[in-house]
């Protein structure tokens, strides 16, 4: 008997607990873009307190983001990046349908140790420096020290994103370029390394890295937003077909006051 | 309860007469928990196996799409590119450099740390001092990688010339004085009037200790004038993997060195042996395959490990120039499969997935044959020590 009242109990407290995961199912999972990672945090958190939504956020680089929505373990893919027609083609194939959602403008910041006296670099220099043309800080102006070349890892949007607007299609990056895995890691590296440069999304610009002047332009709101600093790009965020209920109003909140607000403080430009 | 009436059963009638049902009962049970016992203990080497089958067969349709040549030749690696280059001859190198470099650097601290636990200290130091190294292994590897690219990398770029200098000291110091001691005695030992022995025996340490001397400083100026330009770098990486290698190093050493026994020693102290004859002469040879098998041990941790040199390495696909500079970055087997698994998956480009593949089976393969080299020379040791 006291067996049986055991069964009972745990097979009540059981479907307690499935009832109340049941009801929890409201929440928005996101994954993706280290980029876009920050927006999606305090969209996130203001989200959360407002309407009382779970919002979870995972940053694992813009491939993994898609592919994420793909696999449907996530509700919004957020990505620093396009699509690929790869993974379009892979989507169609799983029965998804990506819809993009552009949530600001980011431009990817050249950024050198505060001590480098290097303002300025051409979008050519840069090509140069990245496929292994230039070697030494003083090929562009700089001082007579070798340049340590630091790019981020395969799966990073601004990665392919800087391949594309800056290199072109034809040179690849050198093979002494050091890799690292988030915009952090990258600052991090050029702010602790005099001979250092790397790329960064403006929002991660700070005091402890100079963002140079590409082709004379700098790079700041204002020319990112019209256009004028060469290497600009649009944050996407990715949904499975069109948004709809919480998801919706989540994007939304790009075009709210308190959404531009929360974009322009984090560094990126509004849409 | 069934053990209770076999024993009153069994004392009442003065043997073990059992019932046939209760045999059948007892058997079954012996049987029962045997082959759970078994299956358990099978279970692991199954789990073996199965890893080595899945990976093999995701690593076959690599070679079977490329070939072996670039993989093993070629050092472009531009998984990425379109079409996309796969030669992973820079990144197995760069493993082997690291895996090589924190050897050289962990083994003979860890062997020197295993002999002054188990032959030098007290045994209420050693009570201690153990556990407190052996704390080093329960450091999550994530913050060895941190400290190494937040603050170790950084230091080698500000202080890189004068660390160096002083390693090299600290490290180079204690065998030269050793070695100079030596090699003064071994060349005066065949004087034989004791007075003239130790005129030339103290001429001789004098000469050789300013040689010394100046090896020290010369290299040490060397070392202290150059300047680290990444600190995320090969040496960055194999510093921090001896430190991971080190107590597992040390635990395993100890032990053997502890289980050569009482016996060994007090009979070669009794033959007139001093203490450091003795550790030199008998208990090391005695414990040299249980070390050997924690110099294996040290290596694959090395070698195998993965969060250390995915934030420190620098993870750049090059070799080296000269090939020897350890002050470059480097990128290595293993930070390869975790930085490209993202983008790499069955729906972007099946190479590129299965080239990973090829590298897990590359590290599986390493290790398996050095396990296996290591139980050979194992046996074969504790053949020659029993004297067969």
């Amino acid at each position: 008997m006291n067996l049986f009242r055991k069964i009972v109990f745990g097979a009540a407290v059981l479907g307690f607990m499935a009832g109340g995961t049941a009801e929890a199912a409201n929440k928005i999972v996101m994954d993706g873009s280290t980029t876009v990672g920050p927006i999606a945090k305090s969209f996130a958190a203001y989200f959360t307190k407002t309407t009382g939504v779970q919002v979870t956020v995972s940053e694992s680089g813009s491939g993994n983001g898609a592919k994420s929505l793909i696999n449907k373990t996530c509700d919004i893919a957020n990505m620093s990046r396009e699509m690929k027609d790869k993974e379009l083609a892979a989507a169609r194939a799983k029965g998804v349908k990506p819809v993009e959602h552009i949530v600001a403008m980011d431009g990817i910041a050249i950024v050198v140790h505060p001590g480098n006296r290097v303002n300025a670099l051409s979008k050519a220099q840069i090509r140069g420096i990245y496929n292994g043309k230039y070697t030494n800080w003083s090929q562009v102006g700089g001082p007579n020290a070798r340049i340590v070349v630091i790019q981020r890892e395969s799966n990073s949007g601004t990665q392919d994103s800087f391949k594309e607007l800056v290199m072109g299609k034809e040179s690849p990056i050198t093979k002494n370029a050091e890799t690292q895995a988030s915009n952090g890691a990258v600052k991090n590296r050029v702010a602790t390394t005099p001979a250092a440069i790397g790329f960064i999304g403006l929002g991660f610009v700070d005091s402890g890295v100079k963002a140079v002047m590409v082709d004379g332009i700098e790079p700041d709101e204002r020319t990112v937003k019209n256009g004028t600093y060469p290497i600009t790009r649009p944050l996407f965020m990715y949904t499975n077909g069109p948004a709809t209920g919480a998801v919706k109003q989540f994007i939304d909140l790009k075009s709210t006051p308190e959404g531009k607000r929360m974009i322009s403080e984090l560094g990126f430009v509004n849409h | 309860m069934m053990s209770e009436d076999v024993l009153k059963e069994s004392g009442r009638s003065g043997a073990f007469i059992v019932s046939a049902q209760k045999r059948k009962m007892q058997k079954l049970a012996k049987t029962a928990g045997e082959s759970i016992l078994l299956l358990i203990a099978s279970f692991v080497a199954i789990v073996v196996l199965f890893i080595f089958y899945f990976v093999t067969v995701d690593a076959i349709p690599y070679f079977q799409l490329q070939g072996f040549r670039e993989f093993f030749t070629s050092s472009n690696w531009y998984p990425a590119g379109d079409p996309g280059e796969f030669g992973a001859l820079a990144i197995i190198y760069g493993s082997g450099m690291v895996t090589l470099g924190s050897t050289l650097l962990s083994v003979p601290m860890g062997i020197a740390a295993a002999i002054c636990l188990s032959d030098i200290l007290p045994f209420s130091v050693r009570q201690y001092a153990k556990p407190v190294i052996e704390m080093l292994a329960a450091i999550p590897s994530v913050a060895f990688g941190f400290f190494a690219l937040v603050i170790f990398a950084p230091l080698l770029q500000t202080q890189g010339g004068p660390i160096l200098m002083w390693a090299w000291w600290i490290l180079a110091a204690p065998f030269l004085l050793l070695a100079v001691i030596v090699i003064s005695d071994l060349l005066s030992a065949k004087i034989e009037d004791p007075k003239r022995r130790q005129q030339i025996s103290m001429f001789l340490l004098v000469v050789f200790g300013v040689g010394a001397l100046a090896f020290l400083y010369w290299v040490g100026s060397v070392l202290q004038g150059i300047e680290i330009i990444t600190g995320t770098n090969a040496l960055n990486v194999s510093i921090i993997l001896s430190f991971m290698a080190l107590p597992t190093i040390v635990s395993v050493s100890e032990d053997a060195l502890q289980a050569v026994g009482r016996e060994l020693r007090e009979g070669s102290y009794a033959l007139g042996a001093t203490r450091a004859e003795t550790i030199v002469k008998t208990i090391l040879p005695a414990a040299s395959s249980g070390i050997l098998a924690a110099v294996i041990l040290g290596v694959m941790r090395a070698l195998g490990e993965t969060m250390v040199v995915w934030m420190a390495s620098g993870n750049s696909s090059h070799i080296p120039e000269p090939w020897f500079n350890y002050l470059e970055a480097i990128r290595t087997l293993t930070a390869t499969i975790a930085g490209d698994m993202g983008e790499a998956d069955q729906v972007t480009g099946s190479a590129r997935y299965h080239v990973l593949f090829a590298m897990g089976l590359l590290l599986l393969v390493i290790s398996f044959i050095s396990n296996l080299v290591s139980e050979r020379i194992v046996v074969r040791q504790r053949k020659i020590l029993s004297g067969q």
